[in-house]
């Protein structure tokens, strides 16, 4: 296999010679390269949306440290759903939807796979390009209306969908139940079939793109754990979102076309409406079936670079590749069949609910196996430490807080009196949301100088970034926990209606105080990006001394990544401080070495 | 706590002004690859993770000392016994495992923080270590899994064993009713498509059911301590989830089916509202409430603690209003009060 893809590198060299005449359009907007492409879903994805996604959780951190108080910056923003500064009950819902929507799909899925699945697989594997760049543009063009139709969606005039980013029928499904389940949640809906639509053309290309284009040599058991990673995440993405587009469309047929999938008696604003047979239940399966691989989607690419960049920077091999490996495919496995935690006093089977917690509980072995091997991966290393290795190591501190606290909410009887509380907030963000920043942050920082032709990221910015947010994200979610211990349910507009929770309004505030700082300290990250594409500075070709394959490709993007032939690779990616029988480096002078160096004279071969 | 916060805000703009010093310090110095970390910067960020490890355990305490009183009192409810210890146990493994790891993580990030004159050890594999940890979480996690589902299959068994009371919870857009089966126990048959607000069928029920004639409607749910209750769940609209914390008992209201869940109250209003604990928060919070009144704003009238049935799945623009008064009380005082209450045959009779 890897021989034709070789033989097909030539041709595409040739190729490439002949048609470099590239207009601005076919360069920057319909481009087929991947580097492009993965620069456009960094921009749309991240920066874009990451910032509506972030400010609005800023202005409901804001409702909810001061209640019904008026901010100028409401009336400023949100007009009408702000009369006289103070922010409206259905705005609010209306927020927490967004900010979860965007979040997840948009800002996690969309821009931490898209980019750096788009640019690594690849220049790790050693192809020249994605198997179809066309389909890979189309894609990304998907993605890009699917952003459109989502941002229009803030503007309608109802209001945008707010039944929460899980959006369960019947509230979704009845404009009459809330303004926001109008054109709001049509727009929704919409965007969300053509998202699922780029999807799945993205993950299909990155699967055929993993298994056919590897280079000569790069044998699946040398593969950085980056591509595992992406390749395993595309898999899970491929079969659970078709899933996720079955719900979607069931939810508009009975929205628009009278079905009764979802819904049965109801009785809303003085009368009785015609549906009868459907269970909400069902839609709730339904969109787990995604919404739980979802997670995984989102988390394990940031684990794969986590692995990546902590491997480079404490110049050690990465601690167990075959058991990161084996965990990634164990975790992506059971991530399929732990759905039903989320719906554990949702009226389901109490039995199905036992099964679902077994299946859930034992995801834990997986995932701590691999924090073990991060920490032991430090340890005895010579770590640099870098922006992105120190966005690696908050990863896997923030990874175990908020894992752990699943072991409470995996278990069907504990979760009894937390579903839906704080408490989850708090787990999920710490666990999925700020754990993939991290990741996403840690990949900016690592490849920024594969994106942007050696220019790289201002480091003592970086350091200011990364501990303003690292302290912050503690800040806010940790006493996170106790809110939620205390009772407090979720996507609450106000807490004044109960006075057990008078009380907690001094947490709130605290939270809120870390959210806003947490939310500053993103501008000095968007300042440094924006920057460095500019002004930064040129770094060496290798500025790591990584052993991947990525480093060994032309500094100046050029159609193709390699100018001359596609590199071959005779080593596993994790040669850092081999030593050999002398316990001189292998190179000598170098602590690394590159995966294209072939095996030295009686040099053993890892991994192999 | 507001001096706590101007604390931690000082502390990190402290650390954003030294660092933005140092940015002008290093602009100054031409270095080559000035961008990427040299043993200076792994030095100060190596103290830096150091001192971030103390932070975490800081924060902990922090919380621990300031807001562990804001957590629910003690269980009301038969099984919430089990739930509490459980979940303590389950509290107790999360923080040896946190303390150890973060500690772990941390300390070898200084630890071994790098130097140009230090050697990595080239360390991929060791079997052993991989199966001691994976096998450790596996045990602990068989033994958490084996409790918690021997709890949850008793919690979840709604039988009609021990003569419970049955109680059917129904929720809508954005308020909570009750009904009792009245003196047979029964609830009679109800559906959406039987509402006729004219005649305060707000229900639903089947008018010519004789089971529901003497089903009791009413806005505030009374229970009698230490007889189990059988909840069955109604929603005319959207989803609502009937939570009901002080009972470490949850289950969802949904459209179309009845949902159930079942538990045995065990201390009364009034004894609750003797619990120490619950003395302590009340007066907190009457203390936060009092400083309102004097201000001259809302939400300032002094408070008796009272159990509540509150909404915890999103439901729509009030969904955070959406709650119920729960009462508990003898048998006598209950079957007094369910003696002024109107039966549903009697309401229909009287329209």
């Amino acid at each position: 296999m890897s021989a034709t893809a070789h033989v097909e590198g030539h041709v595409h060299d040739d190729h490439g010679h002949h048609h470099h005449k590239e207009t601005f359009i076919t360069k920057y907007i319909f481009s087929q390269d991947h580097k492009m492409i993965a620069k456009q879903y960094l921009i749309t994805g991240v920066l874009a949306m990451g910032f509506i996604g972030i400010a609005m959780s800023l202005m409901f951190r804001m409702q909810l440290a001061w209640p019904g108080e008026s901010f100028a910056i409401f009336q400023a923003i949100l007009g009408d759903w702000a009369p006289e500064g103070v922010m409206d009950a259905d705005m609010y819902l209306a927020l927490v939807t967004m900010h979860g929507t965007i979040m997840v799909f948009f800002v996690l899925t969309a821009g931490l796979s898209g980019t750096f699945s788009n640019l690594l697989i690849p220049l790790q594997i050693g192809a020249r390009d994605m198997a179809s760049g066309f389909l890979n543009m189309l894609s990304f063009w998907l993605f890009f209306i699917s952003t459109v139709i989502m941002v229009i969606s803030i503007f309608v005039e109802a209001g945008p969908a707010a039944a929460g980013w899980t959006i369960y029928p019947p509230l979704s499904a009845l404009p009459m139940a809330q303004p926001g389940s109008g054109l709001g949640m049509t727009l929704w809906l919409t965007s969300m079939a053509i998202f699922i639509a780029s999807s799945l053309l993205g993950s299909l290309n990155y699967i055929v793109t993993v298994i056919n284009l590897r280079t000569k040599g790069m044998s699946m058991s040398r593969l950085p754990l980056t591509i595992w990673a992406f390749f395993i995440t595309a898999i899970i993405g491929v079969i659970s979102f078709p899933v996720l587009l079955s719900a979607a469309l069931l939810l508009i047929m009975d929205r628009s076309f009278g079905t009764s999938f979802f819904l049965s008696d109801i009785f809303i604003q003085g009368e009785v409406l015609h549906y009868q047979g459907g269970s909400p239940v069902l839609f709730e399966h339904l969109f787990w079936f995604l919404g739980h691989p979802e997670v995984y989607i989102v988390l394990l690419p940031a684990l794969g670079i986590t692995s990546e960049v902590m491997a480079t920077n404490a110049r050690k091999p990465i601690f167990g590749y075959r058991a990161m490996v084996a965990s990634i495919m164990a975790i992506a496995f059971l991530s399929t069949i732990v759905w039903g935690h989320h719906m554990f006093i949702s009226g389901m089977n109490p039995f199905l609910g036992s099964v679902f917690t077994f299946t859930t509980l034992l995801i834990a072995i997986p995932s701590a196996v691999k924090a073990f091997n991060y920490i032991t991966t430090l340890w005895k290393g010579n770590l640099q430490l870098n922006p992105a290795m120190l966005f690696s190591i908050a990863l896997v501190s923030t990874f175990i807080t908020g894992g752990l606290t699943g072991i409470i909410l995996g278990d069907s009887f504990l979760d009894i009196n937390v579903h839906d509380t704080y408490f989850v907030v708090a787990h999920f963000h710490l666990v999925m949301g700020i754990s993939a920043l991290y990741g996403l942050f840690a990949g900016v920082y690592h490849w920024f100088p594969k994106m942007f032709e050696g220019r790289m990221m201002n480091k003592n910015l970086g350091y200011v970034h990364f501990w303003v947010t690292a302290v912050c994200a503690y800040g806010v979610f940790f006493p996170m926990h106790f809110v939620g211990m205390a009772g407090v349910p979720r996507r609450y507009y106000e807490n004044t209606a109960f006075p057990m929770f008078d009380e907690l309004a001094d947490v709130q505030v605290l939270m809120t105080v870390f959210a806003l700082i947490a939310g500053a300290a993103q501008l000095l990250f968007v300042y440094n990006f924006v920057s460095s594409i500019f002004y930064g500075k040129k770094g060496p070709k290798n500025p790591w001394k990584s052993t991947t394959l990525e480093w060994t490709a032309e500094v100046k993007h050029i159609h193709g990544n390699w100018d001359g032939p596609i590199p071959h690779v005779h080593r596993w990616a994790y040669d850092y401080s081999k030593v050999d029988d002398h316990g001189e480096y292998i190179i000598p002078g170098q602590d690394f070495v590159p995966q294209t160096v072939p095996l030295q004279d009686g040099e053993e071969e890892m991994n192999h | 706590m507001t001096t706590a916060l101007t604390f931690i805000v000082l502390a990190l703009v402290g650390i954003a002004i030294w660092q933005m010093t140092k940015i002008f310090e290093l602009s100054q110095i031409r270095t080559e690859n000035a961008q990427i970390a040299n043993d200076n910067d792994n030095k100060n960020q190596g103290y830096l993770l150091f001192a971030f490890l103390i932070f975490i355990y800081g924060i902990t305490i922090f919380s621990f000392y300031k807001y562990s009183k804001f957590l629910l009192p003690e269980s009301s409810s038969a099984h919430g016994g089990s739930y509490d210890y459980l979940m303590l146990v389950s509290f107790v493994i999360i923080f040896i495992v946190q303390t150890i790891t973060q500690a772990l993580l941390h300390y070898f990030g200084y630890k071994y923080r790098g130097n140009k004159e230090n050697k990595a050890l080239f360390y991929a594999e060791n079997h052993k270590l991989e199966i001691i940890w994976s096998v450790i979480p596996a045990i602990v996690l068989a033994v958490l899994i084996a409790w918690g589902l021997y709890a949850w299959t008793n919690t979840m068994d709604v039988n009609d064993e021990d003569d419970p009371l049955v109680v059917e919870l129904y929720a809508q857009q954005f308020n909570w009713t009750a009904r009792y089966g009245g003196s047979d126990n029964v609830l009679g048959g109800a559906n959406v498509r039987m509402i006729d607000n004219d005649k305060a069928n707000v229900l639903g029920l089947d008018e010519s059911d004789s089971y529901a004639a003497d089903d009791v409607i009413v806005k505030e749910l009374h229970l009698p301590v230490n007889r189990k209750v059988n909840f069955k769940m109604r929603s005319q609209d959207v989803l609502h989830s009937a939570y009901m914390p002080h009972f470490r008992a949850q289950m969802n209201c949904v459209p179309g089916m009845i949902t159930e869940f079942s538990f045995t109250p065990t201390k009364t209003t009034a004894e609750i509202r003797k619990d120490p604990d619950v003395i302590d928060k009340v007066r907190r919070t009457n203390k936060i409430r009092a400083e309102r009144a004097a201000k001259g704003e809302d939400n300032s009238d002094p408070w008796e603690y009272d159990y509540v049935l509150i909404c915890n799945k999103i439901c729509g623009r009030s969904h955070y209003n959406m709650q119920m008064k729960i009462i508990v009380e003898t048998q006598e005082e209950y079957e007094a009060w369910m003696k002024t209450q109107r039966t549903f045959g009697q309401t229909m009779a009287s329209n």
